[in-house]
Order: C-alpha cells, then sequence, then structure tokens
C-alpha cells in the first residue's frame, strides 16, 4: 500500500505537538508495511526519517526563531502564499505517482487533501489535532480557517479526531456526521525517550530549591491564549498566598511570553516564575524531570502529548478537563480551565501531601504506556482498507 | 557683577547584565561578563565610547582650561565608570586626573553605585555615597563638596539629608511647576535646610545641546555658538547670577556624534562666551556661593531629569521596576552579613538605575530614547536576565547560610 501522507512539520523542525505526532504516526505505520510520501512546506533535513519518502514542496528554509513555527505562524498572508505553493506540490504529485490513501493533518494542509482527493478520485482522511475553535480558544477565530476546516471535513471520506473532545466540537461546531469520525487518541513513543539519564545540572537554581523543600510547578507549551496560561499564572498566584515554598517553571515561548512576564510581576510573584524560552534536548527533558507536578493548563486541547511525557518524566498530572488527554487518564487531578481556585486547591494539596505527590507519580506512570503508537497505526490501517474496498469495490 | 555659566557633565557607565538565562542561574555567577559583539559586553562598550566620547572630549577640556583661565567645568564620575576605566581604558581616567589637576574642575558626589537606594535603604544609600567619596579621594586626591543623586533624583528630604552631611551645593531638575514663576537662574534654598544651596539646571538651554543638538528636525536646526550665544545671554537677562548647564558627559561624541559638529560648538561657544568682559564659567560648588538664595524651593514630591514627566517613572512606573527592586533590597541585611565582597559588589551593581530603566515600558515620546539606550531586545528580556541575577545572588546567600529559600 502507499499513503500520500500530508504534513506541516517534523522534528526537529517543529514548534509544536503536531511535528512529534506525524513522525511517530508515521514510523508506525511504515513499520506495518506502508509506503509513505510525506509532504512538507519546507526544505530541510529530517534525521531518522529514510522509513519514508520526504517531499519539500518548497525551497524555504524553516523559520529561525523556533526553529520550524510554520504550522503556528501568525503572518496570515504569508502562510496563504505557502499553503498555494504546497498545493501545487501535490497536485504535481498525485499526477505523476499512484497512491492509495490520502492522509492529511489539519486545515493547513486539508486544502492539499481536497485536491489531491479532487484529481485522484482517492479516498481522503482529515486528521484533526486541533481544530480553529481550540487554536482560538473561543467561538471566534479565523472564518476562513473555519471555512476551510469546514469543506475539507465535510469533502473527506474518514475523519481521525485524536480525542472525545475533539470528536464533540467536529460533530456540534461543524455538524458533520459523528457516524464518520474514528477517535485515534496519540501515544507516546517511549523508545524515543531512551538514552537519557537525569544528572540535575540543568536547573541548578530549582534544584537547590527542591532540597529547601519547595515543590516545582511545571508547563512546557507554545505561550499562546489556547493553552489557558493566564488562569495558570492566576493560580500560581493565587496558591503562593498561602502556601510559599512553590516554584512555577513555564517553558516554551510565543505571542503571550511578555503578557505573561507582566502578569507574573503584577501579581507579585517573579520570583517564583522561572521563564526558559523554547527548550529541546537535555533542557526540554530536565525541565520535566525537575518538574514534581506537571500542569496542563489548556482552554482546548484536542489531545495533549505533553502530559504523556510529563508522566514518562515521573511527575503528578494536572490536567483541564478541556484537554482530551484526561479522558483516559484517571490517576490525574483535573480542573476546568477558568476554575484557577481550585487549581491553586490542588497545587497546595500536592505541595503539603508527599503521600499524595507520590501516588500521583505512580498513577501516572502506570497508565501512560497504555497509549501506543502501534494501536494508532493499527487503527489506521483499518481504516485505510475500508475506505479502499469502499471506494473502488 | 559676574554671570557665571555652571557647566556639569555626567560620566557613568552601568555593569550590563549579559544574556543571563535560568540554565545559567546558581551554577555561574559572571552575570557582567558579556562578550562577543553585542552591546551586553561592557568592555566592548567602553572601548567603543572611550574613543567617540571620553578620549576626544577630555582633549577638548584640556584645551579649553588651558587657553581660557575662566573656563571651568564640574564633573560626576560614577564607581561604576571608574572600574570599567580602570581595566579597559586607564588613559581616560589619567586624562581626568590631568582635568582635576588644572584645579578649575570640580568633582561631584554622588553614589558609587549610580543607584536609587535614597528611596529604598538610606543605610545603603549612606554607604554608597562614602563609597564614592573614598574612591574620589584615592582616584583624584580631592573632596567632594557638592552632591547630585542619582538621573537628578531629588526632593525635600534628599536635600536635608545633604545639608546635614555637610554638602554646600545640591543639583535639580528646574522643573517648571516645582519653581512656579520663577527662573532656575538663581540660587535658591532648600525648604527645611540651614547652610546647603540648590542649582536648577536650565533645562531649555541644557537640553538644546544634550538632545537636539544634531536633530535635523528641528526648527533652530543648526545651532551654533552664535545662536546658542544670544540665547544664554536673553537667560541671563538683567541681572541672573548663573545658568546651570547639566548633562550626560556622553553627549560629547556619544549622543551627539563628532559628525554633528558639537566638539567645535562648544570649542566656539566657551570663546566667544569669554569674550565679553564679566562673562564667566563657574564650578558647581563656586555657583552655589556666588549669590545668596533668592528664596525658598520646596519639593515634597521627588523629580528628576528624564522624561517629559521629570518624574521617576522612567525606572520606577511598572511592576516589572517594582519587582526587581523589592526583590534586590530585600536582600540587604542578608548580604551585608555575610560579609562576602564579591556577593556585595555583584548585589551593588545590580542597584544601578540603568538595570531597571531597561525595564521601561513607557513606549511613546519617551520610549524612543529608551529603546535607543537600552542593549537588550525588549524590556522583559532585560527583566528576566535581572530576576535570573537576583536569583543567583539568593542561592549564593543560601551557600553562606545553608539556609533560606527564595
Amino acid at each position: 500500500m502507499k499513503l500520500l501522507m500530508l504534513g506541516w512539520e517534523l522534528p526537529p523542525h517543529n514548534s509544536g505537538g503536531l511535528g512529534v505526532a506525524c513522525y511517530h504516526m508515521a514510523k508506525a505505520i511504515a513499520q506495518a508495511g506502508v509506503d509513505i510520501d510525506f509532504v512538507l512546506p519546507y526544505d530541510a533535513a529530517h534525521p531518522d526519517t529514510e522509513w519514508m519518502t520526504i517531499h519539500a514542496a518548497t525551497k524555504q528554509i524553516p523559520d529561525q526563531r523556533t526553529e520550524g513555527g510554520l504550522a503556528y505562524s501568525g503572518d496570515y498572508p504569508t502562510l496563504r502564499k505557502l499553503q498555494a505553493s504546497y498545493i501545487t506540490h501535490v497536485e504535481e504529485l498525485v499526477r505523476t505517482q499512484e497512491y492509495d490513501v490520502i492522509h492529511a493533518h489539519d486545515w493547513l494542509t486539508m486544502e492539499a487533501g481536497v485536491r489531491a482527493k479532487e484529481l485522484s478520485g482517492l479516498p481522503l482522511v482529515v486528521h484533526v489535532h486541533a481544530t480553529e475553535f481550540d487554536r482560538s480558544a473561543s467561538d471566534s477565530g479565523n472564518p476562513l480557517i473555519h471555512e476551510i476546516e469546514y469543506q475539507g471535513l465535510m469533502v473527506a471520506d474518514r475523519i481521525f479526531a485524536v480525542s472525545n473532545i475533539t470528536k464533540a466540537i467536529i460533530v456540534s461546531k461543524y455538524n458533520i456526521p459523528a457516524e464518520k469520525i474514528e477517535v485515534v487518541h496519540n501515544a507516546l513513543d517511549v523508545t524515543s525517550l531512551l538514552n537519557y539519564e537525569y544528572d540535575q545540572s540543568t536547573y541548578r537554581y530549582l534544584e537547590s530549591l527542591k532540597e529547601e523543600g519547595y515543590t516545582i510547578v511545571g508547563t512546557i507549551t507554545r505561550f499562546t491564549v489556547q493553552k489557558g496560561l493566564t488562569q495558570l499564572m492566576k493560580a500560581a498566584a493565587r496558591a503562593s498566598e498561602r502556601y510559599d515554598r512553590l516554584a512555577f517553571l513555564f517553558c516554551g515561548d510565543g505571542e503571550q511570553r511578555d503578557e505573561l512576564i507582566q502578569l507574573a510581576a503584577d501579581y507579585g510573584i517573579s520570583d517564583k516564575v522561572y521563564f526558559t524560552g523554547f527548550v529541546r534536548g537535555k533542557q526540554w527533558r530536565d525541565a520535566y524531570s525537575v518538574s514534581d507536578v506537571f500542569v496542563m493548563s489548556s482552554v482546548s486541547e484536542p489531545f495533549g502529548l505533553t502530559a504523556l511525557e510529563a508522566a514518562h518524566h515521573d511527575t503528578a498530572l494536572i490536567i483541564s478537563k478541556q484537554s482530551g488527554v484526561g479522558e483516559v487518564l484517571k490517576g490525574i487531578f483535573r480542573y476546568d480551565f477558568w476554575d484557577t481556585d481550585k487549581l491553586a486547591d490542588q497545587i497546595i494539596g500536592i505541595a503539603t501531601s508527599p503521600a499524595l505527590l507520590s501516588s500521583l507519580r505512580q498513577s501516572a506512570k502506570s497508565e501512560y504506556l497504555k497509549f501506543s503508537w502501534n494501536d494508532v497505526a493499527q487503527k489506521c490501517l483499518v481504516n485505510y482498507h475500508q475506505l479502499r474496498t469502499g471506494v473502488y469495490a | 557683577m559676574s554671570r557665571g555659566i555652571t557647566l556639569y557633565l555626567h560620566v557613568h557607565q552601568p555593569w550590563r547584565v549579559r544574556d543571563y538565562t535560568v540554565f545559567e542561574t546558581a551554577s555561574h555567577h559572571d552575570y557582567f561578563d558579556g562578550n562577543g559583539e553585542n552591546d551586553r559586553n561592557n568592555g566592548r562598550i567602553l572601548r567603543k565610547v572611550a574613543d567617540k566620547s571620553y578620549r576626544p572630549m577630555n582633549a577638548l577640556l584640556k584645551k579649553l582650561l588651558d587657553t581660557h583661565p575662566d573656563f571651568k567645568v564640574s564633573l560626576s564620575i560614577t564607581g561604576t565608570f571608574i572600574e570599567q576605566a580602570e581595566m579597559w581604558a586607564p588613559d581616560v581616567l589619567d586624562d581626568f586626573r590631568a582635568l582635576v589637576e588644572t584645579g578649575r574642575v570640580e568633582i561631584v558626589a554622588e553614589t558609587y553605585y549610580h543607584s536609587l537606594a535614597f528611596f529604598y535603604s538610606h543605610e545603603e544609600f549612606n554607604r554608597q555615597v562614602n563609597m564614592h567619596r573614598d574612591k574620589i579621594r584615592e582616584v583624584f586626591g580631592v573632596e567632594t563638596t557638592a552632591f547630585r543623586n542619582t538621573e537628578l533624583a531629588y526632593n525635600d528630604q534628599l536635600a536635608e539629608w545633604a545639608d546635614q552631611a555637610g554638602f554646600q551645593a545640591i543639583l535639580a531638575e528646574g522643573w517648571d511647576p516645582v519653581l512656579d514663576w520663577r527662573s532656575p537662574n538663581y540660587v535658591y534654598r532648600p525648604a527645611g535646610t540651614e547652610n546647603i544651596k540648590l542649582l536648577m539646571k536650565n533645562y531649555r538651554l541644557s537640553d538644546d545641546v544634550a538632545f537636539r543638538f544634531g536633530n535635523r528636525e528641528w526648527a533652530e536646526y543648526p545651532l551654533d555658538a552664535h545662536k546658542y550665544q544670544q540665547w544664554m545671554e536673553a537667560a541671563f537677562g538683567g541681572d541672573a547670577p548663573i545658568v546651570n548647564l547639566f548633562m550626560d558627559y556622553e553627549t560629547f561624541g556619544e549622543h551627539q556624534w563628532e559628525d554633528t559638529g558639537i566638539f567645535n560648538f562648544m570649542e566656539h561657544f566657551v570663546a566667544n562666551w569669554l569674550k565679553t568682559p564679566g562673562n564667566t564659567f563657574y564650578t558647581v560648588t563656586e555657583a552655589a556661593n556666588a549669590d545668596e538664595p533668592r528664596g525658598e524651593i520646596s519639593t515634597p514630591h521627588t523629580i528628576t531629569w528624564a522624561d517629559t514627566e521629570r518624574d521617576l517613572t522612567a525606572w520606577l512606573g511598572n511592576s516589572l521596576q517594582h519587582e526587581t527592586m523589592r526583590h534586590l533590597y530585600a536582600l540587604e541585611e542578608d548580604i551585608m552579613q555575610t560579609g562576602d565582597i564579591e556577593l556585595i559588589g555583584d548585589w551593588r551593581r545590580l542597584q544601578t538605575s540603568d538595570h531597571v530603566y531597561y525595564m521601561c515600558t513607557k513606549w511613546f515620546n519617551d520610549g524612543d530614547v529608551h529603546a535607543y539606550f537600552s542593549p537588550y531586545e525588549s524590556p522583559y528580556d532585560a527583566f528576566l536576565y535581572v530576576m535570573n541575577a537576583i536569583r543567583d545572588l539568593r542561592y549564593r546567600l543560601m551557600q553562606h547560610t545553608r539556609y533560606g529559600g527564595m
């Protein structure tokens, strides 16, 4: 079987979870014996991708600021131009190559997927990692993107949603029949997390605070409104009022960065809040390891892979009820993203009870492995076969 | 009666904090050792400004002193500048010494670290003033008799302190709301003081040189010595005894580049001014004693020489700045108790007002000035680096006490 997969980023040139999910999904599908042509909008080297063929739709090099970042670029006209070039390239591919199925990830590649289906008559899977409703964290968002998503979801032969939360949004906001949508939870690739030893050398100051009995509350994310970080900052201030041995590690970058720095100062907790900027490699992994508690504060999070990564690094988890990954984990704290008092309460509860912290750590650790990319690949394959027989029978 | 211009130039360089991240906090303590081709490299900046400003301006001042027996000038030179000049441009310090040795250059007292300590800790403020006095004595062999506070930040309380400390003169901005109908071109008595005299900056004539001189958009551009002399005559009017020109030393060659003609302008202006009999220059202490106080000036609220508001908001106007100062001065007692000279020195270097100035978020009107003077990409970057440095001070403190926390 030959698969045309339409993506927007892959590690190490990713600015977020989309690239990571695409990478591991493609790898598991390839290991199941599928030939994959993977299309990207930019031109760069991607180590450890020899099991598929990567097509660069343009000669553009990845954004310097995040060494990726294209997926979340705020510059809409530039993005549209890039998408147009991407579509042209995909058209060329389906004209010259034989495929069995087209698998498009998110609105960024949906138009290209629709166009490829038009030209080839092949079945189209649209994979929804996030909708514009999630990204804008509101009912507004960019109407043009809503329109692109609507058309893509309508035209698709099958839709993969990364959680029940996302499926519900697709049904309620876009009036898509629920039967067309399959929930495919993401997973964590543990093999890519081997070869790591935590030596406590990266965050020396935080380590010294831990020795003094501090609890480190961490988050690793893009600093955008979708992630609910202003609410997390408010909860940090509320918690610090009542319990002072807390420190908060904010890893990442994004358009809310200055606002968050300002907010911490306004709340008078600047000295308790640590901004690292964008982290990768050891700094990224040590950020999980140094954290006792990982908070996913998203206003709207279709899945939330970082929670599983955090669990792998032995943290307790507090996850907003608006985050998909929370729907299949039991040993975690949940709260509504707006309920900052409850979040503050949970943080203090964990910080003041070693027994609670260790029990939450253990349950997260025992649960996160039930997500596997091989299961995801098997689900994809079943659907590809159904679609193919449906189309060609 | 003589008519005297009080030319006072302020010499300062801060110890800028390098891009000091979370990852270095508690493992490297070298916040001030920036290197590379950027504006956080203190040595690079000092060498650059030495070439553009300190060397040519000192040469000009020496020439003016040698040529005109009536030419005088006052300088305030911060401890942080002297430290850096000792490291990277010792010849500049020799030049300053040569100026002082003419006997017609007065050194003005201030805080060693160019800090706003007066508003946070009088004890620390006193220590820094004493440190500065000792350093000036050591480097120049002179005693100070006039005081200026960082950024010309001034209020009645400061005047009372300076009076009790025995200073003969103190400097302030000649700001209209404070002067009301009065002119800055007389000597005044600060409210609540016995002996000290208040000298107020003529900001129009000062800023014509310091800020507007090279501005091609300015209606009066280009400013020449003749035109400036006419304005000066008008300022003295019938009987005013003094005109106080206070500005950054770096006006000459750094803020106004040589190609604006600033050095030529100055040379010609001084020569022209002294041609008229009765015209002279005063040092600040001479100016204070040139006339009896013409009245009392009360300044309950702090004024400074910055921005259109002439207040402290460029340094203490937003929560980033307040947080920085709060956490910094909260360490005072513990830091002092360690007796660790390096730790105390680093803590003091962080008190230099420039650090919080770089965090200013007043973007409009004044903001462009702030952006020009900031070595950082944004006020938020400046804030994060300084906060990390403050946390590192805490860590070093913990190493001393093996006790504590945040």
